[in-house]
């Protein structure tokens, strides 16, 4: 399991609920369900992982988190997990807000826009970046909004979203990211992790 | 019908009141099985037929000599595998393959009952198949699944019945008939009422019988199973049997030939009445109305974990209907999966062989057995 998984997971408190939106091939909903005994849910587009999931067993609903997080009643579940997609949301503000509604704490990952390879790219090549967390070409990728770690943490701040924690990964390390080393993290981390609450 | 010594039937005794009031008890229930049930009773499968299935599910009926409703489901090693899980089946009441129905004698007037035969529902239908689980002593189904009217009946058994199955998989099916449905419904009954033959339902014992009202039903309803790209493709402006129009009312086109022979072989197997006495219990469907408003109301009790299917060019039972039972379980905080399975065949996907349906089916049950 990649390291990202590992870091939400030690987030996640045992035998709470959880729904994981966008949850691919039900790598991260599989571990919480047996590790650490959390009910889970998914959410997933792609009808090729949600048969991925079937096949574990786990409870995957097909949908787009934009239409179908509606569907969910309010505080159902104590977290919604939600790894590097907000990025390729027509309205990622509103899908934020969804979140926070049907949990009560939220965990978005963030690939970041701001790493300085990333920077690199766009100034000395004069290129989109292309990188391991970014793969695809200006003209195929997925990807709506991007932004930077700052660019979340500012987001956070001015919506009034409480962050719990902050966490920046790169080579597999984790440091927290506060106030004061947010500019320096900024350009040192290839991924953001934060766990939000409203 | 002809007499029909391959059916295993049990008599229950049992009293069932039915919506509409009445009281039945002694009523026949004719059944098959699949697969072997073990000895902790904990693999068994309770399949609901659609409106003109029966319980022969799989292999050879023996009655019509045709392969089973659901073959490409159900048998060894295949979705439903009758290696691991046992199945059962019976034929609805109302139906017409043993179980109590219109063309059962009235014992009091030694004739068969035709439209004096109780209108029944799907919740008298469920009701009355319950008596399987005691028949086979089975104190919690591992499972209850069925396509159309078949799904209906899997979504009221676990709302009758919470605790008595592990899981469910309601297939191209709605918690409450449309307008829609109950229009194409109608044209099927008005059809074979308009039928002369019908005799205001006593055409057995008048010996006669409303095969071209029946048959044209049939051709209607046949053409709601299927998708407009599925028949374009299959048939487009095809000639049967010439190289020009004949400028005539004979069947010209091969979508023409095959409606009627799909009508023609229908009445061989299926009783009118019986088809307008099922049609009604799908029409007077509505589990939203049974709670209130709130079909959430009808899973709240329930630990059974649901697995939702529906198909892309399924215009009877759309994804839409099928997401608002998803709807309903979530806000229940059931566990439920749900997929929308790509296939251009119409409502009839669920009877048809198509692999990624397959695919999900068995994966689901052998994953949570």
């Amino acid at each position: 399991m990649k390291k990202e998984f590992q870091i939400i997971s030690d987030l996640i408190e045992n035998n709470t609920r959880v729904l994981d939106v966008g949850c691919g091939d039900g790598t991260l909903m599989k571990y919480l369900k047996d590790k650490k005994n959390v009910d889970t849910r998914g959410l997933e587009i792609s009808k090729d992982k949600v048969q991925m999931c079937v096949s574990k067993g786990l409870a995957v609903i097909e949908g787009n988190a934009e239409k179908d997080l509606k569907q969910f009643p309010n505080s159902s579940f104590n977290y919604a997990v939600l790894s590097q997609t907000l990025q390729a949301f027509y309205d990622p503000e509103k899908v934020i807000d969804d979140l926070l509604k049907v949990a009560d704490k939220a965990i978005v990952t963030i690939p970041n826009f701001g790493f300085w390879k990333v920077r690199l790219d766009l100034l000395i090549k004069g290129t989109m970046p292309v990188t391991k967390n970014l793969p695809d070409e200006w003209y195929n990728t997925p990807n709506l909004h991007m932004c930077t770690l700052k660019d979340f943490f500012n987001f956070c701040s001015k919506k009034k979203i409480k962050l719990f924690k902050s966490l920046a990964l790169h080579n597999e390390k984790t440091m927290e990211i506060n106030s004061f080393n947010l500019n320096l993290k900024n350009l040192s981390s290839e991924l953001g992790i934060f766990l939000l609450e409203k | 019908m002809n007499v029909k010594e391959n059916i295993k039937t049990i008599i229950v005794k049992k009293p069932l009141k039915l919506d509409c009031g009445e009281t039945i008890s002694d009523y026949p229930l004719a059944y098959e099985t699949y697969g072997k049930l073990n000895d902790k009773k904990d693999n068994a499968i309770l399949t609901f037929h659609a409106l003109t299935g029966d319980q022969f599910v799989s292999g050879i009926n023996p009655i019509t000599k045709k392969p089973g409703w659901w073959s490409h489901a159900v048998g060894p090693s295949k979705a439903i595998d009758t290696n691991k899980f046992f199945v059962i089946c019976a034929n609805v009441i109302g139906g017409c393959m043993g179980s109590f129905g219109p063309g059962s004698i009235n014992p009091k007037t030694n004739k068969e009952f035709g439209i004096d035969f109780p209108v029944i529902t799907i919740n008298d239908m469920v009701n009355a198949q319950y008596n399987l689980l005691e028949f086979f002593k089975i104190d919690k189904l591992y499972s209850v699944t069925g396509g159309s009217m078949g799904g209906m009946q899997a979504l009221q058994f676990v709302a009758n019945f919470p605790e008595k199955t592990k899981t469910a998989i309601p297939i191209a099916c709605t918690a409450s008939h449309s307008a829609q449905n109950i229009a194409f419904n109608e044209l099927g009954r008005q059809s074979i009422m308009a039928d002369a033959n019908w005799k205001n339902g006593n055409y057995s014992y008048l010996n006669s019988s409303p095969d071209k009202g029946l048959a044209v039903a049939r051709m209607a309803a046949h053409i709601t199973y299927l998708s407009k790209k599925g028949l374009q493709e299959k048939f487009g402006r095809k000639l049967q049997e010439k190289d020009d129009l004949n400028f005539s009312f004979d069947a010209d086109f091969q979508i023409e030939s095959y409606l009627r022979y799909q009508g023609s072989i229908f009445v061989d197997r299926f009783d009118a009445n019986s088809y307008l006495y099922i049609t009604r219990a799908m029409d007077y469907f509505d589990l939203v109305k049974q709670y209130k408003g709130n079909l959430t109301k009808a899973f709240e009790k329930s630990k059974t974990k649901f697995f939702i299917i529906s198909f892309t060019s399924d215009w009877l039972y759309p994804t839409t209907e099928n997401k608002e039972i998803v709807i309903a379980l979530n806000a229940s905080g059931a566990e439920v999966g749900f997929i929308e399975i790509t296939s251009d065949k119409g409502h009839d996907s669920f009877l048809l062989d198509v692999p990624d349906f397959l695919k999900a089916v068995k994966n689901f049950l052998e994953a949570n057995y």
